[in-house]
């Protein structure tokens, strides 16, 4: 544990790699936040009138509203309506007493075309993004580190068999095969994503798990292990694995930043997540639309919450990365 | 050599095998069932029998196998389920659109990229580096989806410098007008991961002993960036650019979608969309075959550039 120690104490010295930790903590805490229902529970309501505006572009909007308000009774010809107060009566009876009491006009940042908060949307696409990237990446990694464990133990045909399966997975565009699979597995939905994802996703991992157990396999300490009587599975998985953890643990993070990403696409082409949740890339969907109209807070709300997201766990993947091989640097 | 070439070839097979295995066994397997796909909402049990029966997918799960292997083998996979088209005849009509985009999206990235690394691995550790380091990791968190958006948006729709979408007949108002801002937008996505590769290939070969030869017997720095450091380091960028293409091939699906370009991408898309199966299977084994062809060209290219490579 001491080597943990060291890297955990290296990594504290790093700011840039402090600085990141804290974001990312700071996102897996709203997602769990979200996802025990303490904030953004009421995502789905329809809080705000369409489009509702964000409260820092409220004031243009209000002016512009008054504007049109007070142009209303005037009529083309330059007489007077005789009917105009009547008309504005009713006017402001329907609209306040039905309508503007139960929705609010302004939202912090804004709402989208249903008059949902965007804030709560992009909160619970957090969410969907960090639970889908995790589970996917824990998925490969787990398939990615046990196919590599048996074919560099063991070698000979176990390693042949693994090394072809990996030739024929990377002999097809990585983005092609998730399509083919989700072309193939036809429904939406969280679990479908992580395992589109997973089961295509853990080519990478398996080859560099593969090269560090053809390098532990002949070291001393496995000899000796096997001197003293260890099981095959025991020195695979208690001896060697806990010595290239460090290798799996990068590989995690850097994957999960890539299924992010991956899931934002498959989402927004419609293959992802379903109807019933949101994600940053279901939100990008409904963006061409509202960026016509000049509606640009929904896809600022995505954009913003992904790209801190990601850049700070590819920050984080790389002062880890560091912290736990110095001799890289 | 040429009984390298030989056992490349030959491994093609199980490889290739593998790719029908998988495609099968996605489709045929876990796809389930394809008439219930076709035969629509309204389906009598005969029109279910007969889609059944005029695919083949009555029969064993080996006879379905050979009609595939079949198919592979002939390069005829029958026609699109949702356009009744030749899949022959889709291939060759969408690979000229896409080409039109990707080889000269190809071309700018790289030069553009092997331009900024060079810069960058130049002045490594200054504040330039570090910059244009910073800039690149942001710009690669953020989706490729929210460039095109952004760019077409603003570009197209706003200052109508470019077409919005579409296509035309002809190669040159092709590459002039409706093709001129993908390629832009693909070459904006492609810099930042492009400079972060290129400038650790570049550093590689800054730190070698023969560059401080050169230096050391008094050639200009000029010299020796152009001649001697970026002939050693177009080693691994060639291959590493020719190993982009299958990829690319199939990659720039969203490209092709956001500006209707009538390529392969978004036929794949298309193809997805419908549940256009025999369409999916076909680019995903001529994809494949592609990337193993491409991987072969690559380390042929890498032992032509680099003598001390022996091929094994």
């Amino acid at each position: 544990m001491n080597l943990w120690l060291l890297a955990g104490r290296r990594l504290l010295r790093d700011w840039v790699g402090v600085a990141s930790a804290v974001v990312v903590l700071s996102f897996i805490a709203l997602a769990g936040a979200s996802a025990l229902g303490w904030i953004a529970r009421d995502w789905s309501e329809e809080v705000a009138v369409s489009y509702a505006a964000p409260s820092f572009l409220a004031r243009e909007v209000r002016e512009v509203e008054r504007e049109a308000a007070s142009s209303v009774p005037q009529d083309d010809y330059g007489i007077a309506d005789p009917l105009a107060a009547e008309l504005a009566e009713i006017r402001s009876r329907l609209t306040d007493g039905a309508v503007a009491g139960a929705k609010a006009s302004v939202l912090a940042f804004g709402a989208d075309k249903w008059g949902r908060d965007v804030l709560k949307k992009a909160i619970k696409g957090t969410q969907t993004s960090l639970l889908v990237g995790f589970a996917a990446a824990g998925l490969a990694t787990l398939l990615g580190t046990l196919f590599g464990a048996l074919a560099g133990y063991y070698g000979r045909w176990v390693d042949d068999f693994f090394n072809w399966l990996y030739s024929v997975f990377t002999s097809i565009p990585y983005l092609l095969l998730v399509l083919a699979v989700a072309a193939v597995l036809g429904q939406k939905g969280i679990l479908t994503v992580v395992l589109i994802l997973g089961l295509t996703g853990w080519t990478g991992i398996f080859r560099l798990v593969r090269a560090e157990y053809l390098k532990h396999r002949v070291r001393e300490y496995v000899l000796a292990a096997d001197a003293v009587g260890a099981s095959d599975l025991r020195r695979m998985f208690a001896h060697i694995l806990p010595n290239v953890s460090h290798v799996v643990l990068v590989q995690l993070s850097l994957h999960v930043v890539l299924f992010i990403k991956s899931e934002v696409i498959l989402s927004f082409l419609g293959f992802g997540v379903g109807v019933d949740t949101v994600s940053w890339g279901s939100m990008l969907a409904e963006a061409p639309s509202e960026l016509i109209l000049g509606m640009w807070w929904q896809i600022a709300a995505a954009t913003s919450a992904m790209a801190l997201a990601v850049t700070a766990f590819s920050l984080f993947t790389d002062a880890a990365r560091d912290a736990l091989d110095p001799r890289l640097q | 050599m040429s009984s390298y070439l030989i056992r490349r070839l030959w491994q093609f097979i199980p490889t290739l095998l593998g790719v029908v295995l998988l495609v099968f066994f996605l489709f045929n397997w876990v796809g389930g069932d394809p008439a219930y796909l076709l035969a629509g909402k309204i389906a009598s049990p005969e029109l279910i029998e007969n889609i059944r029966r005029s695919l083949g997918v009555d029969q064993p799960y080996w006879v379905q196998l050979g009609i595939f292997v079949k198919q592979v083998a002939t390069a005829d996979f029958g026609v699109s389920w949702s356009t009744n088209e030749r899949v022959s005849q889709i291939f060759a009509t969408r690979l000229g659109p896409s080409l039109t985009v990707l080889v000269p999206l190809l071309f700018a990235s790289t030069i553009l990229a092997l331009a900024a690394a060079m810069l960058v691995a130049y002045y490594r550790g200054s504040l330039t580096d570090r910059g244009i380091m910073v800039a690149c990791t942001v710009g690669q968190s953020v989706s490729i989806l929210v460039y095109i958006l952004l760019l077409q948006y603003w570009l197209a729709y706003q200052l109508g410098w470019f077409p919005v979408q579409g296509w035309g007949s002809t190669l040159g108002e092709n590459l002039l007008g409706y093709a001129a801002l993908p390629i832009l937008v693909g070459v904006i996505v492609s810099l930042a991961p492009d400079i972060r590769l290129y400038r650790t290939f570049f550093l590689d070969e800054i730190g070698q002993d023969y560059v401080r030869t050169a230096r050391a017997k008094g050639l200009g720095e000029s010299r020796v960036i152009w001649l001697h450091v970026l002939r050693n380091a177009a080693i691994p960028i060639t291959t590493n650019v020719m190993m982009q293409i299958p990829g690319l091939l199939a990659g720039a699906f969203l490209i092709e979608r956001f500006f209707s370009i009538p390529g392969i991408g978004r036929e794949v898309i298309l193809a997805v969309e419908r549940s256009d199966f025999p369409v999916i299977k076909a680019v995903t084994v001529y994809v494949a075959i592609t990337t193993m062809v491409v991987n072969l060209l690559a380390d042929l290219t890498y032992r032509a550039l680099d003598p001390r490579v022996q091929l094994k």
